[in-house]
């Protein structure tokens, strides 16, 4: 299991591009870290989710 | 008549005591986006008398920007940039300002942003900010973030909250409320959100890590 935002999902295997898009976030609007590490917004295609893992997905909302 | 710069710090050191001021003296923050959240920061900061402040918008004061952001109907048509600077020198002469005007293009931020202690995320648009943080998050493996996201609207004041997402990016406001769905903006609740974003900057600086 992972863990995205403190709740466990079903999310090991899955690309954080492919994580991000089922899960219903917009990935431009979106910053994401798999255990406190950053993940470059060129490498979501690439960079696979582990069982284990800690995530933390913020998708930010307009206005200031 | 305007207190000289011994003044005008002894009167800090009053409020804020003398170690801590030290602190806000010498630190350097960056303020990314001067609109309604970032020049509502930038005053708060200034009026703390943190020592030097970054400040960096591509933009320009228009009409629709006077119902919330530090600027005065006169200076419609300038830089914000200009014109936040003028504004923080009325309010604290002794402040350092460093006023850009340029977009934070993904390539900048590295070369931009290497001299301030810490980055405030103030941008509009959810893209931008969402890039912002992402770029300076792997440009810079320590430097705080202070992000803001959700202050549309007209909910209550109390749902804005600041939350520690991780060990060094903060993000505060509602979370929820996007000004993409018709919500508006209003002054007073932009504001209390600029001002969670500049008690976070402070707490920061004094070396407080908890949200």
């Amino acid at each position: 299991m992972v863990t995205v935002n403190g709740e466990e999902k079903d999310a090991a295997g899955k690309t954080v591009a492919e994580y991000v898009e089922s899960a219903g976030f917009n990935v431009a609007r979106v910053v994401v870290e798999i255990n406190e590490a950053i993940v470059p917004k060129g490498r979501y295609a690439e960079t696979v989710l582990r069982d284990g893992d800690s995530v933390e997905i913020v998708c930010f909302m307009g206005g200031g | 008549m305007t207190p000289d710069r011994e003044t005008f710090h002894a009167a800090l050191v009053a409020r804020h005591g003398l170690e801590r001021q030290a602190r806000f003296d010498a630190a350097r923050v960056a303020v990314c986006g001067l609109g309604g959240l970032g020049s509502n920061v930038a005053i708060a900061l200034a009026r703390a008398g943190v020592g030097r402040l970054h400040l960096i918008d591509f933009d320009r004061v228009e009409p629709s920007n006077l119902n919330r952001q530090q600027y005065f109907a006169s200076q419609v048509g300038m830089t914000k940039a200009d014109a936040l600077r003028e504004n923080i020198a009325a309010i604290n002469p002794y402040c350092e300002v460093v006023a850009e005007t340029l977009r934070i293009d993904p390539g900048k931020v590295r070369s931009l942003l290497a001299g301030d202690d810490i980055v405030c995320e103030a941008f509009d648009r959810a893209e931008a900010k969402a890039m912002l943080v992402s770029e300076v998050m792997e440009a810079f493996p320590d430097k705080p973030i202070v992000a803001a996201s959700g202050m549309a609207g007209l909910e209550s004041a109390n749902r804005i909250a600041t939350k520690r997402v991780s060990r060094r990016l903060y993000l505060c406001g509602d979370f929820v409320a996007d000004v993409n769905d018709g919500l508006g903006l209003y002054g007073a609740r932009v504001l209390v959100c600029a001002a969670h974003q500049a008690t976070m900057v402070l707490r920061l600086i004094a070396g407080e890590t908890e949200a």
